[in-house]
Formats: structure tokens, sequence, C-alpha cells
């Protein structure tokens, strides 16, 4: 398991939307070095007879039938927005002066 | 934003230098009357924000569960475009901030897509191309931004924008080709004609009203060049949301001008998003960070594994309607209509309704007449799709029967048409109503003949003298007199007959 770079750590935080100093840059690499560890472990229980999962449950096709059911009024919908605008949501300009 | 200046390559000049290789990606909005992991509604237009809860605005604790026509409305996109049926595959978080999906991802499917490895012939020219589908897979449709602030209205320069949801959750299908390698110069005309088979697909499954100016059927178009007698694919350009037939075609031919422009100067194209200007005909460059990042797709948690059982697989391509392409050669047959005419009902969406109003009894020649004739007039000037109108196939069928049966001629038709679409009522109604039938009483029309021959001495003469062509504006004085509701060609006769000669 190579370790986690911490340019690695600058790409992730950029795409998270997270403004990280150096020193947590530091930080977080050595953190998620451990954490990419110890969830590499499962590896090594995972013999060639246990196929890959990605649920927990043995099941498919969980289905509903195409009905309308009611929903939230504007009103509740925008209710917790910090901005609203013309019963929009508004939010902060999308791409800055550079794109 | 600063786009440097460029010249274009004429197209026949770049067609002798390069050889276009072309992909697209077909967005489809499914017509399921509720969302695809929740019971919002999903109707067209409606006031902001009104049709959403917490599943599709993302909220703590919600949990999606896919629509089961959704599911079943793919696999026969899937079949309908040969393409094989996954036996098991799973939903994927496509994950990005971008506040156009308020979860901050989108379900979507990545390596497992329901559909997959199909093809649909289509012709242009002519000539059948066969275009290779790589892949069809489902996901949600995102909100609607408004970007508010600076000159364009557009993303860039804007001070902020504004977001409404109903739109987000909506099943979306994207459909995507294989590269298209060969067409040389009739590539803008062979995505165009792919687009528009697509849409009558679509059309014949049912699944989609696919309007293209409401965006419920839209196109991505990735353009590369390379030199002919080349072997090495050229670096591609993708221009967005095309959302007509016309722009689709101009926008692949813009792109091989302005690439094979740069080309030939020496430059490179950059690997970028561009935007298509509806105005100008030309595309931009919409490259933007936020597109190019990588969005860490992962297995959906919340979304169990799709396993579509064989037997309902099975079931779903034996009902499978007439293919669009065949149903169109069978009724051109079947109407006895030329090529030209066949392509300008189908590009005028008239397909359906004269064939509906073929089966409501109407023969082909008077049901086409009217539904390329006036009633298109009428849509073009309201503004409006054909199918729009309020008039039904069974009304148009009856205002033909009214015409064969010598009840209307072709003029009080039109009135009559008009009244229809007024609101006045059914065509019998309109008839009653504005007392539009034809003159037919035999006594009250040679009435008229003697009345229009006493005004007309002159004329009336000379008819008798054997200048025969002159009875005509005896006839037209016979249509005024009864304001156009006379049988024009009973009159004619009436007409001779009492003048003594025959016609």
């Amino acid at each position: 398991m190579s370790a986690i770079t911490r340019d690695e750590v600058a790409h992730l935080a950029r795409l998270s939307r997270l403004a990280l100093t150096d020193e947590e840059l530091d930080h977080f690499a050595g953190q998620l070095d451990q954490i990419i560890a110890a969830v590499a472990r499962v590896a090594e229980v995972a013999t060639d007879d246990i196929p890959p999962s990605s649920h927990a449950l043995p099941l498919t096709n969980v289905f509903r039938p195409d009905e309308v059911r009611p929903g939230l009024t504007p009103q509740q919908a925008l209710d917790q927005a910090p901005a609203v605008e013309d019963d929009r949501f508004r939010v902060p300009r999308i791409l800055g002066e550079e794109a | 934003m600063s786009t440097p200046t460029e010249t274009l390559m004429p197209f026949d000049e770049a067609m002798e230098r390069y050889e276009p290789v072309l992909g697209l990606e077909t967005h489809v909005e499914l017509g399921t009357a509720s969302k695809m992991f929740c019971g919002c509604p999903t109707t067209f237009g409606a006031p902001p924000n009104t049709q959403v809860c917490p599943v599709c605005l993302g909220l703590p604790g919600s949990l999606p569960v896919a629509n089961a026509k959704a599911i079943e409305s793919t696999i026969r996109i899937g079949l309908a475009l040969n393409c094989s049926i996954a036996e098991w595959c799973r939903f994927a978080r496509k994950n990005y901030f971008y506040p156009d999906m308020p979860k901050n991802f989108q379900i979507s499917q990545y390596d497992e897509p329901l559909c997959y490895d199909g093809y649909i012939d289509v012709e242009v020219d002519g000539e059948t191309v066969r275009i290779g589908i790589e892949r069809v897979h489902l996901e949600e449709d995102t909100g609607k931004s408004t970007h508010v602030g600076g000159a364009t209205g557009r993303i860039h320069g804007a001070d902020y924008s504004t977001v409404d949801y109903n739109r987000a959750g909506i099943p979306l299908v994207e459909i995507v080709t294989k590269p298209i390698t060969g067409t040389g110069r009739l590539a803008p005309q062979v995505a165009r004609a792919y687009v528009a088979e697509l849409r009558d697909l679509m059309r014949a499954l049912g699944v989609s009203d696919v309007r293209m100016e409401q965006g419920s059927l839209r196109c991505d178009v990735n353009v590369s060049l390379m030199p002919r007698g080349g072997t090495e694919w050229g670096t591609r350009t993708e221009t967005k949301n095309l959302n007509s037939l016309r722009s689709v075609e101009r926008a692949v031919r813009h792109e091989i001008e302005r690439q094979a422009g740069i080309l030939d100067a020496g430059g490179r194209i950059i690997q970028e998003t561009r935007h298509f200007h509806e105005d100008t005909g030309t595309t931009t460059s919409g490259r933007s960070k936020e597109e190019a990042q990588d969005y860490r797709y992962f297995p959906e948690p919340d979304l169990v594994p799709i396993a579509p059982d064989r037997e309902w697989v099975e079931k779903l391509r034996a009902e499978l309607p007439e293919p669009p392409s065949v149903r169109r050669r069978r009724l051109q047959a079947e109407w006895g209509v030329s090529d030209h005419d066949m392509a300008a009902m189908r590009n005028a969406d008239a397909i359906d309704l004269v064939e509906a109003t073929v089966k409501a009894g109407a023969p082909p020649a008077d049901a086409r007449k009217w539904w390329m004739g006036e009633l298109a007039r009428r849509a073009n000037e309201s503004g409006k799709a054909l199918a729009e109108l309020p008039i039904t196939p069974e009304q148009v069928a009856r205002v033909c029967e009214l015409v064969a049966s010598g009840q209307l001629n072709d003029k009080l038709a039109r009135q009559v048409l008009e009244g229809v679409l007024a609101g006045e009522g059914t065509p019998d109604e309109v008839v009653e109503r504005r007392g539009l039938r034809i003159v037919s009483d035999e006594g009250e029309l040679a009435a008229i003949v003697d009345q229009v021959i006493a005004e007309n001495a002159e004329v009336a003469e000379k008819v008798r003298n054997g200048k025969i062509a002159a009875a005509g504006a005896l006839v037209g004085g016979v249509m005024k007199a009864t304001k156009g509701k006379a049988d024009a060609a009973r009159a004619r006769q009436l007409i001779l007959e009492k003048l003594g000669v025959s016609g």
C-alpha cells in the first residue's frame, strides 16, 4: 500500500471544497494512510471464494410503482435554505473569476 | 472568457483533407408520472420548487426507491436499440459539488449500464448507416439553474444563481454511441438523422414526449478530425446540450470547420466542453474546472442491485412496437406518397396524426392535405406543434367526409377547421352554428345562377358565343352571391346548361 501524498490530500480537499492549512494537509495525509491501511486488512481475509460486495443484504430489484405521492410545499422546501429568491434556492456565484 | 480569433476552413475543403469521427451522447427524460427515486410529479412547467420532497432535495434521513416503470422503459429502449440487457447491475454515485443537485451527487450508472452493445440503422441520402450503441444507462436529471447578473445570463460573469429542483430526480436515460467513423462529408447529416431516429423510436415506444425544445431530449456531440488516410484519431471536443435537430447538424459542421482551421494553421485541438450558439451557429469554449474534476464514482449504497428477470426481458422484447423506419416505409407505400412528401410529414411531426386521421376513415391524400396545409399553417401561426392544436384526427376525418359527400367545399372546410380550433365545437356543430353547409338545393342554386346571368349579360353573351373560359367569372359571381357556399363545379355545370353550351 503506497503512502497517501500531500498532493493527493490537497486534491481531495479541493474536490470536497475544504480549505486546509499546510499543517492540516500533512496531518490528514498521515491519518488517511492509517485509515486505508485499516480498511486494506479486509483484503487479507477475502479469499477467492468470497465475491466483492457493495451491499450488506442479498437483495435485488427493490422497486416502487410509478405513482405520484404528495411532497413538500415550496415554503417547506425553502424553509431551511440560507437564501431564497423568487421561490428558488439562491446560491453563490458558481464559477470563479478565473474560470 | 476570451476566444482567440479562429479561421474556419470551408466544409468542402475540410472534408478533402480530414475524416471526422463522431460520438453522440443523448439524454432522454422519461415520461413517467413520478420521479426516478421518489413520488414527486414530473409535469413540465410547474411553479418553482412545487414538485420536491425530502428524497429529491437530498435531505438527511431520506432514502431513494427506484421507479419500476423507469427501469422497464430503459430496458425497452435497450431492446429497441438491439442491446444486451445486463443480468445484474448497480446504480453508482457520481460525486460533484454543483448546486444543480442538492445532494452533491447524482445517482447514475458507471461501469455497469443496464443495456450495452447495440446498434441502430439510420438513412441518409438513401444510404443506410449503422450506428453502434455503446451503452444505455439510467440516471436522474438535475435541477434548473438561473444565472443572475452579468451581461449574458450565462454562468460566466453571473453574480449568483437561483435553483428550481422540480426537474431534479426525473428519470433520465443516457444513450451513448460507439465512435462513428467513415461517414465523411455526410457526418453532420448522419448526426442529425441519428437523433431524429432516436426521437421517433422513443415516441414509438411511448417512453418520452421527446420535446427537444423543452429539453426532454438533448444531445451532446463529440467531434474529432484525423487527416485523410491517417489511422490515429485526433483530439475531440464535446459540444453540449443541443436542443434541436438542426442544431445537432450545424454544431457538427461548425466543429469540423473550426477544428480543420486550427489543424491547418499548425495548431492543436484542446479537449474541452463547448457551447453551441443558436444565433451564430458557432461554438465557444465552455471549459471550467468544475467539469474537469474526477467524480469518485462508487456503488450507490442506498439502492440494491438490479437483476432483470430473463422472462420479463423476453416479454418486453416480444411486445416491442414496429420499428419507426419499418413503419414509415409501410405507411409510405400504403399512402402512395413520394419520399419528399414523407420526409416533409416526418419533419412536421405529422405522420402519427395523418395515420390516425386515415384510421378514422379519411382518404390518405385528404388527411395529408389538411394536416400539412391549413392545419400546419395555423400551428405555425400560433407557434404550436401540430399535435397541440385543439383538433382531433377524428374531427379532421369528419371534415374530409363532409367535403367528399359534397356538403362542404374546401373554402367552407377551412372555415369549419377554424371554428373547431376556436373551440366552437365539433365540425358538425360549427357547420350548424356558422351556417356553412353548401347550397345544395338545386332550385335555390338555379335561381342564383339565373340572377348572376341576368346581372352579367355581356359575359353571358361571350359564353353563349363559345368563349367558355369566360364562364369562370359567372361561377365567381355565384360563389360571391352564396358567400362561398355553392358547389363551384355544379354551379359551372348549371351555367353552361342554361347558356346552351357544353363544357
